[in-house]
């Protein structure tokens, strides 16, 4: 008895607990709110059978407790209930498959014309590179960093120069177009997570990794860092601010380009 | 569940005696006790030594609980001692802990009794297995006193942080965790075969794979694909050190750390995660699959019925074993590898939840119509089956790729993998304990204690991870030191942290009254006669209890039925052993047949 009650307890708890919780999502602020539709909707169906199967746990344990003369069936299989059984099961992992996938396709399609921005992450920091006026990033090698080259451009493509470096500074984004964010690592792996965007990816030292998004919110946001990367991982941190692109335009003028960088680094050296 | 006739069997097969026992037996202390050929000791050495060393993860648990719950109160925790303790607690759980006590403690015990076998094929192979297992445990632990402590990479080891500076123990700490894990692998195999081929070759006459209790099942399943995953994390390990030790560069491409240019160059870090996730997927099921068998012979057996749909929970066992095979890299989705990977391992794993659905269900309609006795190894099986669900549930939001971006190393995660292989098998491995106890022994473990144990250990585990997906949910990601100055994370969150705490520490200390209960009951237990539990499978018709070496006496026992004839219609007794010939059954059921 006390047994079959606990489990209704658990069963119906969990729901209230999940009701009740203040601990939930962040307000998105991103394109991403198909992937909290489908947490939404794996959570109605995973839900329900949790319910459904805890609640008939405790009906058996309660009804068919061992009493004095009490004799269980002998029944070793019933195939046509197994038969529907399995194919319940297969009809609700595919409602939440479908929208899974078809969503990931989204996620893994970058939009063509995506403006293209850099993140490289470090232990324990961030740092950001915009394409300068020409709109393309220069190519880059772990083997080109130095004093004054902090992210490795490759100082004769001049592609690069024009680059716009930000390293050590907040990380501005505009509001309302797609944007393909290219991710490096220069020791170990890292992930670039900001909750409120949803999307996250690894970063690979030795390759180029990315994710795409539409920032749809103004805001200032945390950046931190979703993969272990020793013992400062707790504190690589870094702000994020989405505003319009007006704004967004005026800070990224204000921002050193790799030429001007690597001057003012051979001047310092004379 | 045809009936063979016992006259079929008699002209079928030699008989079963051993000529010259005394010649089998061991003859002295040392052979007997310690360097001991027998499963069922070696069994005991296993079981101690992952329990023992699984003492060391919990202590390990509590401390990354205290450091999560009050945040710069304790001087003995840094960062470097968290990130330790997270990587101590994680490796020796999942490796040293329950691979262990399930495939070298229970598979052991229970394999050759439960299908009428004298030992394992190959009893000296045998005992090395354990002896190299003890050697890996305790270079595990040699890595605690190393300099700079043992590694601080998380249980996942992945490179380049795993050998870099940066990361604690990264000098020794990191060399000695890989040696012992390629120790364990090797002890591992050794175990392995004999596991394999003792089912496959010493199952005694009458005894069909499709009369094997799910127990066998289980253990034998799970140790088939452990002797195929394992080898990749050995290549994983003998690689890693090799560029750690040597400056060789499988993982490692060019880095520049700290302003220095390191010599690596061409390695590839995400090669690492693919060879560690081939094995570490089917890891999930080499701890789950047992603890599947197991728990669905005490549901039967407690339940006083049939398991329900037998064959079909077989070839569950198998296929979700296949499946494992080709669902690993739904741990990497956000790892940078090739995107359309996603589509192909989304779809495996959310396949792979019908057969383990359709296990439930028949759990589930085992309990339907039986005659339900809430023993205590019972109420873990039934505290199995709501964790387990809950667990199982929640790896449908973390393998639906696009779903998992979000939530992917966040507590969310912790919450769901502690869940679903952390607590689930945990408590089957506790109700099994309870259920075979009175076999190891011949004594009953104490009633009041383990009903103590029970609903501390069944609430107390629930209410810690439960409430921990929310966190993941809000973002909190994992692995970390201290959350510290956010703007998405409310002050309400370090209570929830708090109270997860508490409840953690209380749920471990409850331990101690299990492990004292496993002492105490040894001398003072009541004494269980050979079969208390009324069950049918072999091991519970053995002559003597506890078994003594070869298991049977003078004669193996002739197998007539399968394991799950329970209240079988117009028997006298609700249970008929498996060696009991059809003769003896009364006149409706033998007559029908």
């Amino acid at each position: 008895m006390a047994v079959a009650v606990v489990l209704v307890l658990v069963a119906l708890g969990s729901v209230v607990f999940h009701m009740l919780s203040p601990w939930w999502w962040t307000p998105i602020a991103s394109n991403w709110g198909f992937i909290d539709n489908t947490i939404l909707i794996t959570f109605w169906i995973t839900g329900a059978v949790f319910v459904a199967v805890v609640l008939f746990t405790a009906y058996c344990i309660y009804t068919f407790r061992h009493r004095e003369g009490l004799r269980a069936d002998y029944e070793p299989e019933n195939q046509k209930l197994e038969t529907w059984l399995g194919l319940g099961t297969a009809l609700g992992v595919a409602a939440m498959l479908t929208p899974g996938l078809v969503v990931w396709y989204q996620f893994v399609t970058v939009p063509e014309g995506a403006a293209e921005i850099e993140v490289v992450g470090q232990q324990w920091s961030w740092a950001y590179r915009f394409p300068g006026p020409d709109g393309k990033l220069g190519t880059t090698d772990v083997r080109y960093i130095g004093p004054d080259n902090p992210l490795g451009l490759n100082p004769s493509d001049p592609n690069g120069s024009d680059d716009v470096i930000v390293d050590g500074g907040d990380l501005h984004l505009p509001r309302g177009g797609p944007i393909k964010v290219l991710l490096r690592s220069t020791d170990v792996l890292h992930d670039f997570y900001v909750p409120e965007f949803r999307a996250k990816m690894d970063m690979i030292p030795g390759t180029v990794t990315y994710f795409w998004l539409t920032p749809t919110r103004d805001g200032t946001f945390d950046i931190l860092c979703a993969e272990y990367c020793g013992v400062g991982h707790a504190n690589m941190r870094g702000t994020v601010v989405v505003e319009d692109a007006a704004k967004q335009k005026a800070w990224l003028s204000q921002q050193k380009s790799f030429a001007e960088l690597s001057a003012r680094g051979r001047t310092a050296a004379r | 569940m045809v009936d063979v006739t016992a006259r079929t069997i008699e002209t079928a097969v030699p008989p079963a005696e051993v000529p010259d026992v005394e010649l089998y037996h061991p003859k002295s202390w040392l052979t007997t006790w310690v360097f001991s050929q027998d499963a069922k000791i070696i069994a005991i050495q296993y079981s101690m030594t992952a329990l023992t060393i699984g003492l060391v993860a919990l202590v390990a648990s509590w401390l990354i609980r205290l450091q999560l719950a009050f945040p710069n109160t304790f001087s003995f925790m840094d960062a470097a001692t968290y990130y330790q303790a997270v990587t101590v607690h994680g490796m020796i759980m999942v490796i040293y802990l329950l691979t262990a006590v399930f495939l070298g403690g229970f598979g052991n015990y229970l394999i050759p009794l439960m299908i009428g076998a004298r030992d394992m094929v190959f009893p000296y192979v045998n005992m090395l297995s354990y002896w190299i297992y003890l050697a890996a445990v305790l270079v595990l632990v040699a890595s605690f006193f190393a300099p700079g402590g043992p590694t601080g990479a998380g249980w996942t080891l992945y490179p380049p942080q795993a050998i870099l500076e940066g990361t604690p123990g990264y000098s020794a700490g990191i060399i000695l965790m890989l040696a012992s894990l390629i120790l364990f692998i090797i002890g591992f195999t050794m175990g392995g075969l004999n596991y394999v081929v003792t089912v496959l070759q010493g199952r005694t006459r009458g005894m069909t794979l499709m009369r094997m209790p799910l127990t066998v099942w289980g253990i034998f399943t799970a140790t088939v694909i452990a002797l195929l995953a394992f080898p990749a994390l050995f290549v994983g390990a003998v690689m890693m050190l090799l560029d750690r030790a040597l400056g060789t560069s499988f993982f490692m491409p060019a880095i520049i750390q700290a302003g220095e240019h390191l010599k690596y160059n061409g390695g590839s870090p995400i090669l690492f995660q693919h060879l560690f996730w081939f094995f570490g997927h089917p890891e999930v099921y080499i701890v789950a699959l047992p603890a599947f068998g197991m728990v669905s012979d005490l549901i039967s057996t407690h339940a006083r019925k049939n398991i329900f749909g037998y064959r079909m929970m077989v070839w569950a066992i198998i296929s979700i074993a296949v499946l494992s095979f080709v669902v690993w890299a739904h741990h990497m989705y956000v790892s940078g590898m090739y995107p359309a990977f996603g589509f192909f391992f989304a779809t495996t794993t959310l396949i792979i939840a019908v057969p383990t659905a359709l296990k439930v269900y028949n759990w589930v309609l085992t309990l339907w119509r039986g005659d339900i006795h809430l023993t205590v190894p019972m109420l873990f099986a039934i505290a199995f089956i709501v964790t387990f669900v809950n667990g199982g549930l929640t790896g449908l939001f973390l393998g639906n790729v696009v779903v998992d971006v979000p939530l992917s190393d966040t507590m969310f995660v912790v919450a769901h993998f502690h869940m679903v292989m952390g607590v689930a098998p945990i408590l089957v491995v506790f109700g099994a304990i309870y259920h075979w106890y009175p076999k190891i022994t011949g004594r009953m473990l104490n009633e009041v204690m383990g009903q103590v144990h029970f609903w501390i250990t069944f609430l107390g585990a629930y209410a810690i991870f439960f409430p921990m997906h929310y966190l993941g949910l809000l973002g909190v990601p994992r692995r970390y030191f201290e959350i510290g100055q956010t703007s998405f994370v409310p002050p309400s969150a370090e209570t929830l942290n708090i109270f997860i705490t508490v409840v953690a520490l209380v749920v471990g200390i409850a331990q101690l009254v299990f492990v004292f209960n496993l002492f105490w009951s040894l001398k003072k237990g009541r004494e269980s006669g050979p079969n208390p539990w009324r069950a049918t499978s072999l091991e519970w018709q053995t002559p003597e209890t506890p078994p003594g070496h070869g298991n049977w006496g003078k004669e193996l026992p002739v197998v007539y039925r399968w394991a799950y004839d329970y209240s079988v219609p117009g028997a006298e007794q609700d249970f008929i052993p498996q060696n009991e010939p059809p003769s003896a059954l009364n006149g409706a059921r033998a007559a029908g047949h």
